[in-house]
């Protein structure tokens, strides 16, 4: 396998894609239909090839697979550096897997410039897949702000009535947080001589400039998580994003921050991380609690659904600062199954909305009577947000609460409450859309799911109760890497606890 | 009998003289008395000068590679220079290729103004190549002189003759300061020489500067601060912007900036580099002003030159961080961000160009509303340049911060990194406007369609180099790594 570059090809094939619908010319209507024939070919083909990257990828090892090298800028010992560890080859699956669900949703909703649509799509399938495989921390960066090039496009052009506050807000609270971040890794790269990832893990950086780092990591990855207080830009850009907008922000573009967490602020600064475990726990907790009930005051759908987003978000913080290896593999699965399923709640937001083109809660009711198939697939992920045992969402929520009761069980406890509050907010959600009398009468004439529609949701379900079911399959495979790193955590905050002792 | 100086060096700087003359002469014999003769003959004179310019290019990057002084040490051509007058050349060179049909439009199209921006050109060359006070200052004349004159082209228009009027006021001003300044140094050290200044003050005889001499120091520091526009010797720049001809400014923006940038560069590392503890801090408090001002003064513009003037005050105010740093990261930070910031603001001032409804030019910002409806391939390209401005990767802008942050940070000036980033987010809110006009705005009024060709050929080249930078740094990297290094090396 070291001889195909296969992340390469999975970087660079959307970008490929995204050239080709650029060169498409002729009538309008027959732009639009090879411009989305062509987004899905690219991406399902994509998503395929990445298959192959997770059967080719070895469970045993917590080295990083499928490197590629090349001298990018020799001048300053800047290369194209890629590769997977257990950490990130399911993100980038998780990306690959989205990508075409987001095309295929779209396919009908979205009539107005179909082309650049497609295009900013497979660019930013580019940008999100490169952020997960970089192994240079500047290429890490540049994937990871140029995200917001097409992002801020999408919502936008595409965008709800308040399009352009959302894209501004967005585009502006990220790029705060991602500059504050970019001088931390010019003070990186000054301080270990080095941009490349594999050996800042094992660069030990003076514990005062790390509290330094850290801080300004945070600043980013807070944003991008989002974590209470800063997440006032998610709901703004979710209720204005075209639904698969949403979905993709949602599905990958949360995990932007927990992967952070997890490759730069656990390894490379976990002294500091001891100290600001404390914080991270405070602003979980906040996040879980308060938003959960800010989540239930809601009559936008999708607003409910951002809401409970930053709720489960905080489950993730608190598992990766737990520090432990069930907390962590507990983060990973949660931001996993959060991504398919708030991806498929958005989805499920869209499939009524096209019909109806209304969010409010109270337009809706008794949707059961006119939608049944469309019923049974809502509650199959409304149960999984909720955690329902058997489905992916347990899993996560469950790790995450083992993790935290070993080192904290206040925080364990009080993180629980936010199960409890999941359940009461989606439950009634449910329970105001689907159930009740059929009475409004713009909904007398409502159609059930389209057969691509059930095609959108159908593997979506699948992996929800497969993740749920049988986790092995997903936790062996960042089982070794996670214990790596725990490893390199505990061995840096036992040596400097140490060195305070010997003192 | 005196000894005949080296003329080699000075072969460029010969030829684009002796071009400006004879496409002055061919202008003169050729001017006939009715309008058509007239953009002909000013239509062949821009084409000769572009072609000429690119020769200059090629006879530049002849004598590259190595360090020559001659006339005595008042001309110097180093790496360094070479780079610079590159740049410049192709500041010229698209300035020339944008202004045609502007030109003609206006209906002020005379072949006077391809000359005049040649003589700025070699101006600007001999700025760049100087390597004494005197003959600093008669590049610095020789190009103001042409640029004044330029700025009022368009002499029946109230607001050019006001923007040259201004121009030639204040910068007259700032010469005089130059002027002052330098007399100062020459009479608390003797000398007007580069070389020799820097010999008296290096290392262990920095103490020895008197404090005539800091004054001195101090009042060229303000003549070329004005000359880049930086805070707080800024005020002629929206003005002069707003008024001179749209492609006269895309010049001033680029050319005379970069020219002046390199002169401070030279200046305060050359001969002053020692000395850097007392003038550092003048610049670190200009960089941060300019950074700033550039960054909230932009936001409540109505109208694009302006607040294109209001960015490149900005920018400066990056660039300048290199020169606090004062060391050969810092000044390669800043050769590379003066090459992509040509390339973004040429392609940037072209895509304005093409704003003209019925005819007429038009120069609001709202006026841009629905130009990706109706002009899909200038609005993204004027959505890259805009981009890459605000500094967001992949694209050039991106890169140019990142190197100038890079020597700040080495350096550990993090106070003015930090303050850097953060205007640069200030900044991106005016510039990310520019894109929410053109791509989320609904059109009212469209724009004149077709665009003129060449400015098409302008717009394509300069954003497919700005969006290409990540994928082929070197070549602008590696010159500039040479020819900073080659400053350092005494």
């Amino acid at each position: 396998m070291n001889y195909f570059p296969i992340l390469t090809l999975l970087i660079f094939a959307p970008l490929a894609g995204a050239l080709f619908i650029l060169a498409i010319r002729g009538e309008q209507e027959v732009v639009n239909r090879n411009a989305r024939h062509v987004a899905i070919w690219t991406s399902s083909a994509v998503f395929l090839l990445s298959l192959m990257l997770w059967a080719g990828f070895d469970n045993t090892t917590a080295d990083f697979q499928f490197v590629e090298q090349w001298q990018w800028m020799p001048a300053f010992n800047i290369a194209y550096h890629v590769g997977v560890d257990g950490i990130s080859v399911l993100f980038v699956l998780l990306t690959t897997l989205l990508t075409p669900i987001c095309i295929l949703a779209s396919w009908e909703s979205i009539q107005e410039r179909v082309k650049e649509y497609m295009i900013a799509f497979l660019v930013l399938e580019t940008m999100m897949v490169g952020m997960f495989v970089a192994l240079d921390i500047f290429v890490f960066y540049i994937f990871f702000e140029a995200v917001l090039l097409p992002m801020f496009l999408i919502i936008g052009v595409w965008g709800g009535p308040r399009r352009v506050y959302a894209a501004f807000k967005l585009f502006l609270y990220t790029l705060l947080g991602s500059v504050l971040m970019l001088v931390a890794v010019l003070a990186m790269y000054v301080d270990a001589g080095t941009a490349d990832i594999p050996t800042l893990l094992t660069h030990d950086f003076p514990a005062t400039m790390q509290t330094w780092l850290w801080l300004a990591f945070f600043a980013s990855f807070a944003v991008k998580m989002p974590m209470w207080p800063v997440h006032t830009w998610l709901p703004d850009a979710h209720v204005e994003a075209p639904t698969a907008g949403s979905v993709i922000l949602a599905g990958v573009l949360l995990k932007f921050g927990g992967y952070g967490f997890l490759r730069f602020s656990l390894p490379m600064f976990p002294l500091a991380t001891m100290d600001f475990t404390p914080l991270i726990y405070s602003l979980s907790i906040i996040a879980v609690i308060y938003t959960s009930l800010v989540a239930l005051a809601q009559e936008d759908m999708k607003k409910l659904i951002a809401y409970s987003s930053v709720a489960h978000m905080g489950f993730v913080t608190i598992g990766t600062f737990t520090q432990t290896v069930q907390g962590v593999e507990g983060a990973i699965y949660q931001m996993l199954s959060h991504g398919i399923v708030s991806a498929a709640l958005f989805l499920i937001v869209g499939v009524v909305y096209d019909r109806i083109h209304s969010r409010e809660i109270d337009m809706y009711g008794g949707l059961v009577h006119r939608m049944p198939v469309y019923a049974l697939a809502f509650m199959v992920f409304m149960l999984a947000s909720v955690g329902l045992p058997g489905t992916g969402g347990f899993v996560g929520e469950f790790l995450v609460l083992l993790g935290a009761f070993q080192v904290n069980p206040w925080v364990a406890a009080l993180a629980s409450t936010g199960v409890i509050l999941g359940a009461v907010y989606m439950l009634y959600l449910y329970r105001r859309i689907i159930f009740g009398q059929l009475t409004k009468e713009h909904l007398m004439k409502i159609t059930d799911l389209s057969g691509r529609e059930i095609m959108v949701f159908a593997p979506l379900a699948v992996l929800v109760l497969w993740m749920g079911v049988y986790p092995s399959s997903f936790l062996d495979v960042m089982h070794v890497s996670v214990n790596n790193l725990i490893d390199r955590v505990e061995t840096a905050q036992a040596a400097s606890q140490a060195l305070l002792a010997g003192r | 009998m005196t000894e005949i100086p080296n003329m080699v060096p000075v072969i460029p700087e010969i030829f684009v003289a002796v071009i400006g003359m004879a496409l002055l002469m061919l202008g003169v014999f050729q001017k006939a008395a009715d309008d058509a003769t007239e953009v002909k003959t000013a239509h062949l004179v821009s084409r000769l000068g572009m072609i000429s310019l690119v020769l200059t290019m090629m006879l530049v990057a002849t004598v590259a590679g190595s360090t020559f002084n001659t006339f005595s040490g008042m001309f110097v051509s180093d790496p360094f220079a070479v780079y610079f007058k590159i740049l410049i050349l192709f500041a010229s060179a698209l300035t020339l290729a944008i202004s045609h049909n502007y030109m003609e439009n206006q209906g002020i199209a005379r072949f006077e103004y391809t000359v005049l921006v040649i003589f700025a050109t070699l101006g600007m060359m001999i700025m760049i190549s100087a390597s004494n006070l005197m003959s600093l200052y008669l590049g610095l004349e020789m190009q103001s002189l042409s640029l004044y004159v330029i700025a009022t082209f368009n002499r029946d228009d109230e607001r050019s003759t006001e923007a040259g009027l201004k121009y030639f006021v204040l910068g007259a001003v700032a010469s005089g300061m130059l002027l002052y300044g330098s007399s100062l140094v020459y009479g608390f050290s003797g000398t007007t020489d580069f070389q020799m200044l820097g010999n008296m003050f290096d290392g262990d005889h920095a103490p020895d500067a008197s404090l005539g001499l800091i004054v001195g120091i101090v009042f060229i520091l303000a003549g070329l601060s004005f000359k880049v526009s930086a805070v707080p010797f800024h005020m002629w720049t929206p003005d002069v912007y707003e008024g001179a001809p749209t492609p006269v400014t895309a010049f001033f923006s680029v050319g005379p900036k970069i020219a002046a940038i390199a002169l401070f560069i030279r200046v305060m590392v050359g001969p002053f580099g020692d000395l850097v503890q007392h003038w550092q801090q003048i610049i670190v408090l200009i960089s941060v002003a300019s950074m700033l001002l550039g960054a909230f003064a932009a936001i409540n513009q109505t109208n694009i030159k302006r607040m294109m003037a209001y960015s490149s005050i900005g920018h400066v105010g990056y660039a300048l961080i290199g020169l606090v740093v004062a060391n050969e990261a810092g000044v390669r930070g800043i050769m590379i961000y003066m090459a992509v910031y040509l390339f973004m603001n040429i392609g940037a001032f072209a895509c304005i160009l093409t704003m003209r409804r019925a005819g007429r030019m038009v120069e609001k910002i709202s006026d841009l509303s629905g130009l990706s409806k109706t002009h899909p391939m200038v609005a993204a390209a004027l959505a890259i340049f805009m981009f890459s401005m605000a500094g967001i990767p992949p694209l050039a802008g991106f890169f140019s911060k990142l190197y100038i942050f890079f020597a700040a940070v080495e350096s550990g000036f993090f106070a003015l990194a930090i303050i850097g980033v953060l205007s640069s987010v200030v900044g991106a809110f005016y510039y990310l406007r520019i894109i929410k006009v053109v791509y989320f705005d609904p059109p009212d009024e469209t724009l004149d369609t077709p665009i003129d060709r060449n400015l098409g050929y302008v717009i394509f080249g300069t954003a497919l180099i700005v969006v290409l930078f990540f994928a082929f740094p070197g070549i602008i990297i590696d010159g500039a790594s040479a020819a900073a290094a080659a400053m350092f090396t005494k």
